[in-house]
């Protein structure tokens, strides 16, 4: 299942590579593409795996706190 | 206050005192401890939150971050101004000050440009009003699912696509089609999200989620989220990879390598260390690619951008890369290279002019031929009612009404129905009219061509394009267009599958750096637009598979765009490739220079320059991009 969700406040453009392995790492997921400029992460992940997407919150405010995930 | 702005006065504050600071420092001979306190306490200021990030990223198994090495670098630089007896700390508290305003700078660049590229669209909804719990609220369009019922308000935008399900009223389109009349709705009626509603109360059930909805699959391709990054782009991320750990090493090596030889032959000394420490730091501070890692998707976003200002939608950073080289282009015909519509160009006899094209009216007012159109609106007066029409597939219109026989059509109808006429020797499309068996007139019409299109193409030819014409059509209506445009080269009565066998045989010939486009339709040449190195679509803005098949579309029917979509490419590249040679250039500059010990005394300062000065200009550079002159 493919899923975009809009990541705010992301202003460093390493920060945004580093959200990319992040997610990338977690078990499940099969895809996923973060968009520095646009503010947007894109990721397929299999529904069938149960807290994918709990972990790509943790994942994510783990890097940074003050991203705000909107749409997860 | 927003996070960014209290950083900003934070930083604005420190650099007050910094400044002051620094110039008593080197008029007054100051206690080392003094000024120690001084200079600390403005770091502390103004750096603390790298230190803390810093800290956290090394708990989280990150080393090679930009917050640890700008800490490595001003820390290491206190403690040889105490090692030292110095008492110059103004460089260590630099570092972080400067890296910090850049830090600002950096996210206020950023947070610009995304601004001006929306605004630049203008689609993006930003909240959608519906019930929850009971009550209107407004919540961000991405939170609404399929099947709720959105409240729309004169002045809103269509958040998502929809099917309207109670009231009634119209709504702008413009920024999705160009078209400027407003189109009313009502209950039925499917609206897509980033039109405009201009007055009246909507309430619309949401048929797509909002990254399924136009505006958003439109913004996507513009903000290039499909991930297609130019060939460029990844050569800079794949540097940047390798750049950071490189620089690192080489900072420890030249810290103790030199050191040690020196030490071995000479002896140790604390000052031959501190020397290469001192060298060794200055490569720690330009060890961040961010000037190239920030400058570069910026560039080539602010094209595209700039480049959907104009309506040309682009697909991917790729495409401004491949558009900038193109060198051929094949364009179809109908409709891409003339309207599609036909118009009347001469009618025989002509002094029966009027009567000639009101009898034909009679027969083709009720058809939606683009013949039949053509034809009526040459006429222009009013028909006579009351016929009945009969189809001839293929051949024409028979109409009759009181025994009064009207046929009008091709020769072949005309010969069927035995009547005697005057064939006209011409290769355009005529259609013959006849009353009561008896041959009144013929008429001639043709497709006409754009008035933009000879521009467009002698523009195209001025810069060493090399263009040909795609056509389904037969040979004579291909060679008028061709004539009448200059074409070189031209192919007609093509089918689908030969107009891709023609454009995959080219392909296959052309040599490496040959880049080859198609133009055409977008609703059937799909699979030429996919084969084509870029597919560029014409007019197709809400069509799915135009904007799927295609690499690049044009919102606005308007052949001109090409030769600005081509114009908007080679700026971009330009800016792009400027960025890289001035970003690359300064940074192995004083990289060189400092391992040579070549910058003096203000190494620390160059060198914070050659961060955070490259990248602040790099960025204000890849900025014009967006810029596209009318």
């Amino acid at each position: 299942m493919k899923k975009v969700v809009r990541v705010k406040n992301m202003d460093c453009a390493n920060c945004a590579a580093a959200l990319e392995r992040a997610v990338s790492k977690i078990e499940g997921i099969t895809f996923v593409n973060v968009n520095f400029v646009g503010e947007k992460m894109t990721f397929e992940y299999d529904e069938a795996k149960a807290g994918v997407l709990e972990e790509v919150k943790k994942a994510a405010h783990k890097l940074e706190p003050d991203w705000e995930i909107i749409g997860l | 206050m927003s996070k960014n702005k209290k950083k900003a006065i934070r930083i604005a504050v420190c650099v007050a005192l910094f400044l002051p600071a620094v110039i008593v420092s080197k008029t007054v001979e100051l206690n080392m401890y003094v000024s120690l306190a001084i200079f600390g306490a403005i770091f502390i200021a103004s750096g603390y939150d790298v230190l803390y990030k810093a800290a956290r990223n090394i708990a989280h198994g990150k080393v090679f971050d930009e917050n640890f090495l700008m800490t490595v670098a001003s820390l290491g630089a206190f403690a040889l101004g105490i090692v030292e007896r110095t008492g110059d700390f103004a460089e260590s508290v630099a570092v972080i000050l400067f890296y910090q305003v850049g830090e600002i700078f950096q996210s206020y660049a950023v947070g610009k440009s995304r601004q001006s590229i929306s605004s630049l669209m203008d689609i993006r909804p930003d909240k959608a009003r519906v019930m929850r719990n009971g009550e209107k609220t407004e919540v961000y369009p991405e939170e609404v699912t399929v099947g709720e019922t959105v409240f729309v308000v004169a002045g809103d935008k269509i958040p998502l696509d929809g099917v309207v399900v109670g009231g009634h009223g119209n709504l702008n389109t413009c920024a999705l089609t160009g078209e400027s009349a407003p189109v009313f709705v009502k209950e039925g009626d499917e609206v897509l999200s980033g039109t405009i509603a201009l007055d009246g109360n909507l309430e619309i059930r949401v048929t797509k989620e909002f990254y399924d909805s136009t505006a958003s699959k439109i913004l996507d391709m513009v903000e290039n989220a499909s991930g297609k990054k130019a060939r460029t782009e990844n050569f800079i991320s794949t540097f940047a990879k390798y750049y950071t750990p490189f620089v690192v090493f080489s900072a420890v090596a030249l810290a103790v390598i030199p050191s040690v030889v020196i030490g071995l032959s000479e002896g140790f000394s604390a000052a031959v260390w501190g020397e290469w420490i001192k060298r060794a730091l200055t490569f720690l501070v330009v060890s961040c690619p961010c000037a190239l890692v920030i400058s570069i998707p910026l560039g080539f976003f602010g094209g595209i951008g700039g480049a959907s200002s104009r309506g040309i939608l682009v697909k991917g950073a790729n495409y401004i890369e491949q558009l900038n080289k193109m060198n051929v282009v094949y364009f179809d015909k109908t409709g891409t290279l003339t309207t599609g519509e036909f118009s009347v160009t001469g009618v025989y006899p002509e002094e029966k002019r009027d009567e000639v094209l009101k009898y034909a009216s009679v027969c083709e007012c009720s058809s939606t031929h683009p013949i039949a159109v053509g034809i009526t609106k040459a006429y222009g007066g009013e028909i006579p009612e009351g016929y009945e029409v009969e189809e001839i597939a293929g051949k024409g219109i028979k109409a009759t009404k009181h025994g009064e026989e009207i046929v009008c059509g091709n020769a072949e109808l005309m010969r069927e129905y035995g009547i005697e006429f005057e064939q006209l020797k011409n290769d355009k499309t005529t259609v013959y009219t006849s009353i009561n068996g008896k041959f009144l007139g013929a008429i001639e019409l043709s497709d006409t061509v754009k008035s933009d299109a000879k521009s467009a193409l002698s523009e195209l030819k001025n810069e060493g394009v090399k263009i040909a014409m795609l056509t389904g059509d037969n040979e004579s209506a291909a060679k008028r267009v061709v004539e009448e445009l200059s074409i070189d080269e031209y192919h007609a009565k093509l089918l689908p599958q030969d107009k891709l066998a023609i454009v995959d045989e080219t392909i296959k010939n052309k040599s490496a750096n040959d880049v080859l486009a198609f133009v055409g339709d977008g609703i059937n040449d799909a699979p030429v637009l996919m084969r084509a190195d870029v597919g560029i679509s014409m007019g197709g803005v809400g069509s799915d598979s135009a904007i799927e098949a295609s690499d690049v579309v044009l919102m606005h029917d308007r052949l001109s765009d090409i030769v600005t979509a081509k114009k908007i490419a080679r700026k971009t590249m330009r800016i792009v490739k400027e960025n890289i040679v001035f970003a690359l250039g300064v940074k192995f500059g004083v990289l060189l220079l400092s391992a040579f010990g070549l910058l003096g005394a203000y190494g620390m300062w160059i060198a914070v320059f050659a961060d955070v000065g490259v990248a602040v200009l790099a960025i204000l550079n890849a900025m014009r991009a967006m810029k596209v002159g009318k």
